[in-house]
Order: structure tokens, then C-alpha cells, then sequence
């Protein structure tokens, strides 16, 4: 490390006051450790949206926001080729207080301290990249959105939107109306994950409740007979396995 | 039920307190001396008349104390009018066994019919005495809990809170000042004794308040409609009822939006009850309710505290809004 370029914060909070307050307070930091601010933002999306571009080396991310909360937000930040070092803000959450703690990994709590903020910045550089592990355990609950890397860059794809995922080698292929997106997790703990909107229908694959349209009988090369999963808005078809079958009888909407 | 009966009457003393035992020792030897007296006031026969009911009562009374402490916490789950005849079979139970053995030993002390009766008439009388007394203390017990349900601000409010007056500071003096007042105002209210009934018109200025300063954070996202044209200002309701329902509304249906969203607030007087409408925009997938349920359980019971039947809560969950709907009758003040 030479003469180090100045640290790049990202403010990310819902409330203006909050973003005003974080913008003082790093503007007084400044006075003693080289530092910018490479961006502010309102929400998780416009975080994403605008990491790869800003160079941001440590994001402030408050926890409580509208539509895609801090937790998940980084998790989605861990995606990217060279993650910046998120240190998360909040007024009260005693249960993820909890886990940083016992992960030891750093906050700040509202309203923050001048003192506070200089400390962790300067220390900020040394921090252990965050676990995904860890993130999902802190926020158990189903994520609203999966995300990929493309080209550097964060794709979102709201979990609504997904139609099938289907597990092929090391990767599952997710499938919404418009492509595919290759995602590097594992399809046991998808469906545990978000359980209750896809069913099982093949060893290898989860089908969106929603986005199923019917059943059909279909003969494969060997002559034999089984089931396919028909969807809304594509053409494609899914074997329903012989495992699997009773998902035909409990969803029966057979064509 | 509203938690009034259950503080009051329709329960039965602790039969394991030394209190209650002396209380039933006394009242059922003073009976006996009463009933003596009522045959003779010559001491010498009023002596040996009271010994003679006593070698049947004292037994009576010795097993029947213990035996209501062992089954004390037995009776105490019952309900009420089943351990009362619980109560009356021990007790006769008890008499049968006593007035028979005691025929065995030292020769028949009388008719059984009579000592039955006097058993009963006993055991009627405990009863009642205990019921008057428990309604007597229970308006302690009912104040002790309107205060344990006083309306508690959610500390993530006060540190946002705060956290905005200091982000307004530097560029907007004035305007922190301002939050700083409103902010007083809302916690003098907070920790002041809120037992007795307020002027609905404090409530929905405390509530202004309250909202400004959430305003303050939430800038366009948070809008407001009154619609208290017709509010009796006079109106007595429970102090802060208002202010945590508009804390829930901004909690689980403003702050979770990114796009504005409006609340609706609707007082208004029907013949004598007043009905107070809340309605916030609301996702039915929406993550956190336990917290919701804790502040209208905490609301739900003060109003019984208050009002007992008289006054109700209802929620309704339509498609996109949630509504919070309380009626209590209309009371003026000083009236």
C-alpha cells in the first residue's frame, strides 16, 4: 500500500435527512483521512446500479429500506468482481445487532457518531470481505430478488418473474419469460429458501406455482409415457419425473 | 371477556395466604358463637354448648383449611363456578365424614341435616364475602395495569428521530429546533400519567406532532388526510390511542414503500359513540406484523380497561389498504 488513493464511500440510505447527515459527517472525516464521496443512493437497486461505475471502495448501507432491505442488498453486492467493504447503518434492529456481533462484523449505529465513522473508515480497508453465508443466515427469509454477474455489472431478477430453475452441472439455469441466467447456487437451498413458490417436479428441477399452465401426457424416445409441466408465457416443457408425479394430482390442471 | 372480570370478581381467594386462612377462622368461629348465643346467653350452657358444636365444626374447619390449601392451585384453574361446586362438595364431603365418625366415637351429636345446613350457609357466606372483597381491592390491580399498558414509542422512532433533528442542525437551524420542540412535547405526553381519559382534540394536536416529525425523514413519501370536520373537540378518549396506531401506519405501510403513500384519519361522533377510523396503504406480503399485534392488543385492552363492552377495535386487511377501526362511547369532558 503506498501513499493510498482516497477511500470512495457510497452513501446508501432511504431517508434524505439520514443521506445529509452521513454527508456532514464524512465531509468533517475528511479533515484527517482522504476520502470521497463516490456517490449517494435511496435505494438497494440504485446501489447496484451504480457500483460498478462509481469505484466505490466501502459502502454505508442502512439496513431498514423500502423494497430490498440492506441484508439482501449486500448480498447482492457480493456479486460483483472486487465487492467494496459494506458497513451497515441502522437505528434499532435488535436482532441484527445480534448478528454482527456474534459475526463481528461492523456497524453503525443511528445517529452516528463522528468518532464511530472515522474508526471504521479507517479501518475499513482491512475488513474481511462478508460472507454470503453469513448475510443469508442474518436474513433468513426469501430474498425478493437472485442476482448475477454480466460483464461487472449486477442483474437483478425478481423472484416473481421466474418461471423454472432448472439445476445443470455446477450451475442452475433460471428461467424467466424474456432468457436465461446462469447463477452459481445450489438447487436443494433455493427450494428451501423459497418454499412454497416452486414445486419439485423433476430431480432436477423447481417449477414457479404460478407459472404453471397444465399437464400433458408426452412420450419420450423410448416409447414410454410420462408427464410434462406446460407454463405461461413459454413455450417449453418440463419433464415431470416418475417420482414426481403426485405434483401432477395435487395441481391437477390437466389439459 | 375484557380483562375487568377477570381482575375483579369470579375468582377465588389464595387459600394458601395466612391472611385468607385467619379471615375464614374467624368468620366461621364467630358464626359458631353466633349460633351458640341464639340457644342461650348463660355462660355456663353457652360454654358447653359451644364445645358441643365444636367437636364437629373445629374438625370441619382443620381439614377443610387444609385441604383447600392442598387443591389451591387446582381450584384456581377451574373456572369459577366450577370450583365453586368443587368447593361445596369438599365442604360436604368433609361434614358427612366428620358428623359420621364422630357418631362412631362419642355417640350422635345431633342431626346431620343440621350440620349440613350450617356448612352450607357457611361455605355461601365465605364465598360471597371473598367476591365483595376481591371487586373492593381489584380497582388497584386494574390501575397498576393501565399503567403497564401506557403506549410505549418503538426506540427505532426516537434514534431515527434524533438522527434527523442532527442532519438538520448544520444546514437548517430553525427546522431542528422545531423537531427538537415537537419531539418534547410528544415525550412529556409519553411519561406523563395517562390513566385518566383526554380531550380528543390533545390527542389529534399530539398526533400532528408526531407526524411532523416523521414528515421530517420521510419528506414526500409520507401524506396525510384528516378528515375531522366533525369531531366534537370536547370528546374524551383514552390518551394515546391515536399516536401508535399513526406509528404503526407509518411502520408497516409508509416505510416500506419507495412511492409515496397516504394515511387517512376519520373522527367522527354517531348519536353517543365516537368512531375513529385509520387507514395506511399496506402489502399483503408484508414481512413484520408482530409488532402491529402488540400495539392493538396493548389498545385493545386499555379501551376495556376504560369502557369494558362498551367500546370495540377492528382491523380490516383489504386488498391494498389496512384499516384500524375503534368506537367508545361519546363522553364530554366535564361533563
Amino acid at each position: 500500500m503506498a501513499a493510498e488513493a482516497p477511500l470512495r464511500v457510497l452513501v446508501v440510505d432511504d431517508e434524505a435527512p439520514a443521506r445529509n447527515r452521513l454527508r456532514d459527517l464524512l465531509a468533517d472525516c475528511a479533515l484527517k483521512l482522504p476520502l470521497e464521496i463516490a456517490g449517494e443512493a435511496a435505494t438497494g437497486r440504485q446501489a447496484l446500479d451504480m457500483l460498478p461505475v462509481c469505484e466505490a471502495d466501502v459502502v454505508l448501507l442502512d439496513i431498514r429500506m423500502p423494497d430490498m432491505d440492506g441484508i439482501e442488498t449486500a448480498q447482492h453486492i457480493q456479486k460483483l468482481d472486487d465487492p467494496p467493504v459494506v458497513i451497515f447503518t441502522t437505528a434499532y434492529d435488535a436482532y441484527a445487532l445480534k448478528a454482527f456481533e456474534v459475526h463481528a462484523i461492523d456497524y453503525l449505529l443511528k445517529p452516528i457518531r463522528l468518532s464511530r465513522l472515522f474508526d471504521a473508515l479507517a479501518r475499513a480497508r482491512s475488513f474481511a470481505p462478508l460472507r454470503p453465508e453469513v448475510l443469508r443466515e442474518m436474513k433468513p427469509d426469501a430474498r425478493s430478488h437472485l442476482s448475477v454477474n454480466e460483464r461487472g455489472r449486477i442483474h437483478l431478477i425478481p423472484v416473481t418473474d421466474i418461471l423454472f430453475l432448472k439445476a445443470e452441472l455446477k450451475y442452475v439455469t433460471v428461467r424467466t419469460a424474456e432468457r436465461e441466467f446462469l447463477l452459481e447456487e445450489s438447487l436443494a437451498k433455493l427450494e428451501q429458501e423459497f418454499f412454497g413458490r416452486f414445486v419439485r417436479v423433476h430431480r432436477n428441477c423447481l417449477v414457479a406455482r404460478d407459472a404453471i399452465r397444465g399437464f400433458e401426457r408426452a412420450v419420450d424416445a423410448e416409447g414410454e409415457g410420462h408427464w410434462v409441466v406446460l407454463l405461461t408465457n413459454v413455450a417449453e416443457k418440463i419433464d415431470v419425473s416418475r417420482r414426481q408425479q403426485h405434483v401432477v394430482r395435487e395441481l391437477g390442471r390437466i389439459l | 371477556m375484557s380483562i375487568n372480570q377477570n381482575a375483579n370478581a369470579g375468582a377465588l381467594p389464595n387459600f394458601r395466604n395466612l391472611g385468607i386462612l385467619l379471615r375464614i377462622l374467624v368468620i366461621v368461629d364467630g358464626m359458631c358463637l353466633a349460633a351458640a348465643l341464639l340457644k342461650t346467653t348463660e355462660p355456663m350452657v353457652l360454654m358447653e354448648e359451644l364445645i358441643d358444636v365444636s367437636s364437629i365444626v373445629q374438625p370441619i374447619l382443620i381439614l377443610s383449611l387444609l385441604a383447600l390449601a392442598a387443591a389451591n392451585n387446582w381450584l384456581h384453574r377451574l373456572r369459577y363456578w366450577r370450583a365453586i361446586a368443587a368447593l361445596i362438595a369438599l365442604e360436604l364431603l368433609l361434614t358427612t365424614a366428620v358428623y359420621y365418625s364422630s357418631a362412631y366415637l362419642l355417640g350422635a351429636p345431633g342431626s346431620f341435616a343440621r350440620y349440613a345446613v350450617f356448612t352450607l350457609l357457611i361455605t355461601g357466606v365465605l364465598i360471597g364475602y371473598f367476591d365483595l372483597r376481591g371487586r373492593a381491592l381489584s380497582p388497584a390491580l386494574t390501575e397498576a395495569r393501565l399503567q403497564a399498558l401506557q403506549a410505549r414509542i418503538r426506540p427505532h422512532f426516537l434514534f431515527n428521530s434524533i438522527n434527523a433533528v442532527l442532519s438538520l442542525m448544520r444546514q437548517e437551524p430553525r427546522r431542528a429546533e422545531q423537531a427538537l420542540e415537537d419531539l418534547a412535547d410528544l415525550f412529556r405526553v409519553l411519561m406523563a400519567d395517562n390513566r385518566q381519559l383526554a380531550p380528543i382534540a390533545r390527542e389529534v394536536a399530539l398526533a400532528k406532532q408526531y407526524l411532523s416529525i416523521e414528515q421530517l425523514r420521510l419528506g414526500d413519501r409520507l401524506r396525510i388526510e384528516w378528515d375531522i370536520a366533525h369531531m366534537p373537540a370536547d370528546a374524551l378518549i383514552p390518551p394515546l390511542v391515536l399516536q401508535p396506531l399513526l406509528e404503526n401506519a407509518v411502520y408497516h405501510g409508509i416505510e416500506p414503500r419507495s412511492e409515496p403513500g397516504t394515511i387517512t384519519i376519520a373522527i367522527s361522533r354517531e348519536a353517543d359513540e365516537m368512531h375513529l377510523t385509520l387507514r395506511n396503504p399496506y402489502r399483503p406480503d408484508g414481512d413484520h406484523h408482530t409488532g402491529n399485534r402488540m400495539a392493538l392488543a396493548n389498545i385493545r385492552e386499555r379501551l376495556a380497561l376504560h369502557f369494558d363492552a362498551e367500546a370495540g377495535i377492528k382491523t380490516v386487511a383489504n386488498a391494498d389498504t389496512y384499516e384500524v377501526r375503534i368506537v367508545i362511547p361519546y363522553l364530554k369532558a366535564g361533563a
